[in-house]
Formats: C-alpha cells, structure tokens, sequence
C-alpha cells in the first residue's frame, strides 16, 4: 500500500491546516477527510513505501501493508524515529522477531549553521574551478594531464 | 477531434501569484540542494535574489527522500581521472569526459559537508572491522575532512547512516536560502508544493529562457516566476516503461515513483539541445522489493548465480557469443554486460537468478571466528547482520517487508535477483540528459564550453543531476556537487547580465488556461456519465500512463520483449505516441492532485518520445543488457562511436538529430 491509517490512532493532526503526514510525503499521497478527522492514502499504487508519513506521524497511527501483487500477508516493518537514532522492529509471517538500532545524525536538528567558519567567495575567482570553499582553503583544483 | 481550450467557463480561475527573482532553482533534491548552498556565498553583497521551487517538501523530496545506505561517489585517494575510466568503462565507452572529470574534482568536499551538518558517515575500526557513525565518533576517530578512513564498500562508494541524509542537506540548503532571502529583503523564496510545468522563452532575446510557470497543488494558485537564470534539476523518468509489477505494487519502482521525466520535458519545451536520450539503465536488483544489491556483491563479497548454481559471469560460450557482437566491451564486465550474461541465462530457462547472501554470510562468518574466536566472533557477526540489513532499511524498506513476509532470512536462504523495468536517467549508472557546456581548464573541444559550466543550449538555462547528460554515476553526492558547479556559475552568468530584464510574449490569463485545462475539461463533461471516470470525452491521467507504459513496453524494448526493439517497432510505437500526445490535449483532472499527475504524465510523453526517437537514430545495441536493436545487434564503433544529440521543436513537434564525435581525454 502502501501506507494505511488506524483509524482510532489518527486525530487528524488535530485540525490544523495540513497534517503531518500531508506535510511530508513526497509524491502528495496523503489527504485529510475534515468531516471524521482522519488522514487517508489517496492513491496506494503510486506509493514508494518510503515511509515519510510513518516516521513523522505524531500519534504513530500510520504503517505499511506490502503490496499485495507480490507480498503474502503477515510481515511487517514499523521504525520509531527519534532525534539521534532509529529503531526499527521487524516481524516475519512466521513470527520471527528482529530488533535494530541505528544513528540517524550526530547534530540537533535545526543546528546546521551552513557558513560558519567557512571562507567567503573570492568573486574574482568565479569562472575558476572549485567551490568557495575549496578555492578558500587553497584547495588546488587538478587538472588532466 | 476537435481541439479543447480552456475558458474558465467550468472550472474556477485560479489566482495568479507573480514572483521575480534572479536565480530559479527548479527542484529540491540534492542538486538543488547543493545550488542554494553554493549560489547563497557567492550571491552575498551582490542584491541577487534565488528562490526554490519543490513539488515536495524540500525535507524528503527527490531521490534521497526514504535515505541512502551508501555515498556512491567519494573520490578519497583516488585520481579522478581513474573515475572518468570507471564511468568510461560502465557506460559503454562514450561520456563527457570533462563533465566527469569536474565532477570527481568536486564532489568530496559536498560529502565532507555532508558529515559537518551532521550525516554520520562508517570508519574503518582499528582491527580493519567497520564502525558506524556514533562508534566511529565515540572511538575518537576523526571526520573524513580530517584524514579519518570510510568503510568503502567499493572503490569509490563509502557506507553511511543514512536514514536522514536528505533532511541534513535540506537543512543546509533551507538555511542558505533563508540568508539570502534577508539579505534580498523578499518575502518568500522557497516554494513548496509549486509544480513547474512549462518553461518560457524571452520575447525579445533570442534563445534566452525567461519564466517558469506552475501550480499549487495544494491551493487554487497558479504561480509565474520570471527569472534572469535558472537551475533545472527536476529529476530523470521512472514509471515510463510498464513495470514488472502491477497494481498496487507499481508504486515500488527501483528509482523515485515520482521522478516523472519534467527535467527533460521542461528543458525540451524551450529546444535544448538532449544527447545520449537512449541511454537508459536496468538495474538487477532483488526481485520485486528492489532492494539495493551493491553491498551485498561489493561489501559482503556474495555471489550471484544461475539455479544451477553456475556463474552466468564466467561461462566461456556465453562470453564468446557475447564478444563475437560486443567485442572487448565484453571483457570489463560493466553493469550493462552483467546484465545481458544474466539475462541469456535467464532465456535458457537457468533461472531464477539468485544472490548466494547465505554462503556470503557463513564465509563471513567463519572468517570472524577464526579471526576473534567464539565470543568476539559472534558479536561482530551480530552486528553484521545489523549491517546488512541497515542497508535495505535505510533506502529501500519495502524490501524488508518482503524478506519478512516470505520469511527470508539472507543468512539461511539465497533470494533471487532480476534485470527491472528500464529507467531513463543520467546521475546513477545512466547517462541520459541534455548536452552542456564544460569546464574550459580540461582539454575538452572548444565546442564543449560556451562559457558557463553545465549551461544547456539556451541560454541562461542551467542543468544539473539526473538531466545533465552524458555524465552519469554521479549518484547523491555527486549531484550535490553539480548543483553547486551549476550554483556558482548561474550566479557568475547573472552578475554579466546584471541589465537584463526576462519579458514574454505570452498573457498570464493563456498561459492559466493552458494549465488548467485538464481541470476544465473535467468539470465540463463530468455529468455526461453516471460515473465519472468512465467518460469518452477525456482521458484521466492513470490512464494515459497505462497506455504510455504500454507503448514503451511492448515497441520500444520494455521487458515483455526482453528489451529487444528495432527500426520497424519503433516507428510503429512513435506513430502511437503521437496519437497519445495528442490525447494528452483531453486529459481530465477532477483535482489538484490529479491536474499534477496530468501534467506529469504529459512530461513522461516527451521524455518516453526522446528515448525512442534516439534509439531510432542509434544504428548499433551499444547498450546490450539494457536494449537491443535486433536489426543491428552490435556494437559498431566505427560509425556510432559518437554522441547522438537531438532538439526538439515543440511548436512544429519536429525533430533534429545529429552525430556530435566522441574525444576521449583521459588515457
């Protein structure tokens, strides 16, 4: 699918303008019914199962079903995204349990300050080769030779 | 039929947002990403203005939207001249070598960036066992700017965590452009949920593009940026050949379901000049889920093989055969080669492909415990199988869900593996985009570089990523490293042209009609029918893919025809494309969301008609494993060892094509 939507999870990110899952989702899947409050897929064939709106929900009322031209039932994947690191807990259709943990950034989000410490942009060196920061740094720029 | 225009008799006008600016950034991956960050330095003091406009949220937009597990382009101690042979080899002997070149002499300073904003990046461990991110740190090993050593799984690709590599960079990339919105004093300069569909010329500047124009798909807007340069870097073509999947499972494409081929329409539009369209690329990747396979052959060292158990790679008939048509492109063995070893396999009934990921582990294993005896062995086994699965779990999760639910576990059984529906790109292992201008400083021709690096053809009209052509395996890193090259020169080309003031001859209210066609045609014959999505007077734009797809399939070497095509199957599916492109004149949007897959759809068209018209224009099978002109099953070096390059004209629908030759500059 495709990501689907537990109903009695879903509190529509409770009437603001977009949810979150409507905020995220790069191919504009997810759509909010105002009448009951509740998110929904608008179109599962065209979902890449990237699982944007399942790591941003903010009441984790959004999983993953497998696509069913090839999946059997019963397997399922849910990550809990936290700021530094993600969990990740897998079931098999046979029950088999895996459990994973990996770093996801080693800085606060919102922390990137972008140009500090870096060179300014020397512009008489524009139509030359090199970023403004390796031509900064006296990066030489090799050629072929 | 009769031609349909839009009057806004049925569907509401939408409001029309004008927005001038200096630099356009069309897009919001990683090109764009690497172009707001680059183009913000260069731009200050300078009064430039550079706006972002994303059909997504710029946080998880484009190809690195779910993560990436690996930086498929990291130079390191390499020679970038070494890296040109590599892509050399890969993509069948003809790139822009110069392109490629530059690009290997940038790009490590974007993944240095990368790793400062935050992205951790595996270190090799003091007893040569790799260390992710936060062991690497918490070991005191230092960044790689600082000398520290990635875990290369090959020779030029470094293993990452990197489940939120694109929300890092989008940050950088937000944050630039927020410096230079204060600095200009605008109100707003990145756009979210805007949809560039058409481009426009200048009207009193010959060959000079001047607007962009879009819609929300989110609000009845429509939105018209004029522009003294712009970025383009819309993304490749996926979902234009008919998947191996159906229904819902669609959805699952190897690349980006929605990379819809507008980087080449929107360039296409205005007439820049395209080379090599007929490159294509068909990754062989783990049936169905389209798990990534590179870790697993380059970094866990597996085997694939036929169900024999016979290496399909090293089976001396097959090499003969192929070299009798191919000739020494056979002996490197590309990804191209592979695949058609594979692939005669798979004809002879040899199949299913499977990748041997359990006699990797138990090698792997025995390894670890003769190395750290039983204990220490065991623990680094655990955190191997970490690893291994880290690497779908990062960039391809859906494969995953299918090893859970058909209980594999890759230590225990083997999972099969299978050539993909074919991809139209230019940053992975595909080459196919529009032709640029280069650096001067590298030897290339004269007629490479007309003065601004990776401007198209139009003037002022820049190109980076998946549509910057003849120069692929740029991969996540490398694309950054473009849009900054692009960035920085967008800005020096505008600070030359300071007096120019974009004008267009079209009238807001034609261009909001044209738009919105798909709209008014919707609403003025929805109550023809009971059900409105069964209507002989539009077609809805799923539809339209589905016959799109069809066509690709099934005349221009999709996989029902084992990617085989030729002259006369060509012509028969253009003559069906130009039925289909004309359709596209009667497509039916019920919404917002739908008028965006109708204009995506129309770009899949043109970007679909490029490819074939090239192959057409193509005589040889230069990319064997990829697509084969029956009629011409060879590679023939002596006539086609050359860029095709081609424009297209969109007010008459014609076609120039043209041999550009090849000059190789690396050795």
């Amino acid at each position: 699918m495709p990501s689907y939507v537990i109903t009695e999870k879903c509190d529509g990110c409770k009437g603001q303008e977009k949810t979150a899952c409507m905020y995220i989702c790069p191919n504009d899947l997810m759509k909010l019914d105002r009448d009951r409050m509740k998110a929904w897929n608008q179109e599962p064939d065209q979902c890449w199962e990237c699982y944007n709106c399942v790591k941003i929900c903010p009441q984790q009322s959004i999983e993953i079903r497998g696509y069913q031209d090839f999946n059997p039932l019963g397997g399922n994947v849910i990550p809990l995204r936290g700021t530094d690191s993600i969990m990740w807990t897998i079931k098999f259709r046979n029950g088999v349990l895996k459990r994973f943990k990996f770093p996801i950034r080693s800085t606060a989000e919102g922390s990137v300050d972008p140009y500090a410490g870096k060179p300014e942009a020397d512009l008489s060196k524009i139509k030359q080769p090199g970023h403004f920061t390796q031509q900064g740094a006296g990066v030489e720029m090799p050629t072929i030779k | 039929m009769e031609k349909e225009t839009c009057t806004f008799s049925y569907c509401e006008k939408p409001e029309v947002i004008e927005h001038e600016t200096d630099l356009l950034i069309i897009g919001g991956g990683m090109s764009a990403c690497g172009a707001a960050f680059e183009a913000t330095r260069w731009a200050k003091g300078q009064n430039i203005r550079i706006t972002m406009v994303d059909k997504a949220a710029t946080d998880r937009s484009g190809a690195v939207a779910m993560g990436l597990s690996a930086i498929n382009t990291y130079m390191g101690q390499n020679d970038p001249a070494d890296y040109v042979r590599y892509v050399r080899n890969d993509l069948m002997g003809i790139i822009r070598e110069d392109l490629v070149y530059d690009l290997g002499r940038h790009v490590d300073d974007s993944v240095h960036h990368f790793e400062e904003w935050g992205l951790p990046i595996w270190k090799k461990g003091d007893e040569g066992f790799s260390l992710d991110g936060f062991q690497a740190r918490d070991a005191g090993k230092p960044m790689l700017k600082d000398g520290g050593t990635p875990v290369n799984s090959g020779r030029w690709q470094i293993m990452i965590n990197g489940e939120s590599y694109k929300v890092i960079v989008a940050e950088a990339a937000k944050k630039a452009l927020e410096i230079n919105r204060q600095e200009t004093g605008v109100e707003e300069n990145h756009f979210e949920r805007v949809f560039i569909v058409k481009l426009f010329k200048d009207a009193n500047v010959d060959n000079r593009v001047a607007a962009a124009a879009g819609f929300s798909v989110r609000e009845n807007k429509i939105y018209f940026f004029k522009a003294k340069a712009m970025l383009l870097g819309a993304g490749g073509a996926v979902n234009v050949f008919r998947p191996r999947s159906s229904k819902e499972g669609q959805g699952r494409a190897w690349y980006p379901v929605w990379n819809s081929g507008s980087g080449y329409a929107l360039g296409m539009q205005v007439g820049a000049e395209l080379t090599l369209m007929e490159n294509r690329f068909v990754p062989a990747r783990f049936k169905d889920g389209y798990g990534p396979v590179g870790a697993w052959f380059l970094f866990f060292k597996a085997k694939a093989t036929n169900s024999l158990g016979e290496d399909y790679c090293a089976n001396e008939e097959a090499l003969a055969e192929a070299k009798a048509k191919y000739g020494s492109y056979v002996d490197k063995l590309g990804t191209a080669i592979r695949n058609h070893l594979m692939m005669r396999d798979m004809k002879l009934g040899k199949g299913p492909i499977l990748m041997r990921t359990d006699q990797a582990m138990d090698a792997i294993s025995k390894e670890m415990i003769e190395k750290l005896g039983e204990k220490e062995g065991k623990k680094k086994i655990k955190h191997l199988e970490a690893e291994a699965w880290e690497d779908f779990l990062d960039m391809c999760i859906g494969q995953a869900g299918l090893w859970a639910c058909d209980n594999v576990e890759p230590d225990k059984v083997p999972s099969e593996i299978m050539p993909t529906e074919p991809y139209i790109l230019g940053s992975h292992a595909g080459c196919a985009g529009f032709w640029v201008s280069g650096p001067d400083d590298l030897g290339a021709p004269v007629e490479w570089h007309w003065g601004y690096n990776r401007m198209s053809t139009v003037t002022g009209l820049f190109m980076m990523g998946d549509i910057c052509g003849a120069s692929g395996h740029k991969f996540s890193s490398g694309s950054h490293a473009e849009g900054r090259i692009a960035g920085k020169a967008g800005i020096a080309f505008i600070l030359d042209n300071k007096d120019y003031s974009p004008a267009i001859k079209e009238s807001m209210d034609d261009i909001s009609a044209e738009l919105y066609l798909p709209y008014e045609m919707y609403e003025k014959y929805k109550n023809f029918t009971t059900d409105p999505k069964m209507n002989p007077h539009y077609i809805k734009p799923d539809l339209l893919q589905t016959r799109l797809q069809k066509i690709a399939d099934e005349y221009f070497g999709g996989c029902s025809t084992w990617y085989m095509t030729s002259k006369t199957m060509l012509e028969t599916g253009l003559k069906k494309l130009e039925v289909l492109k004309e359709d596209a004149a009667k497509l039916a949007a019920a919404d917002l969301h739908e008028l965006m897959r109708c204009w995506e759809n129309y770009h899949r068209v043109l970007s679909l008609e490029a490819h074939a018209r090239h192959i057409h224009f193509r005589e040889e099978s230069r990319y064997p494993g990829y697509y084969y002109r029956g009629d011409f099953d060879k590679i023939d070096d002596e006539n086609w060892k050359c860029f095709t390059n081609s424009v297209y004209n969109a007010e008459d629908l014609t076609w120039e094509m043209k041999k550009v030759p090849y000059v190789q500059l690396v050795d």
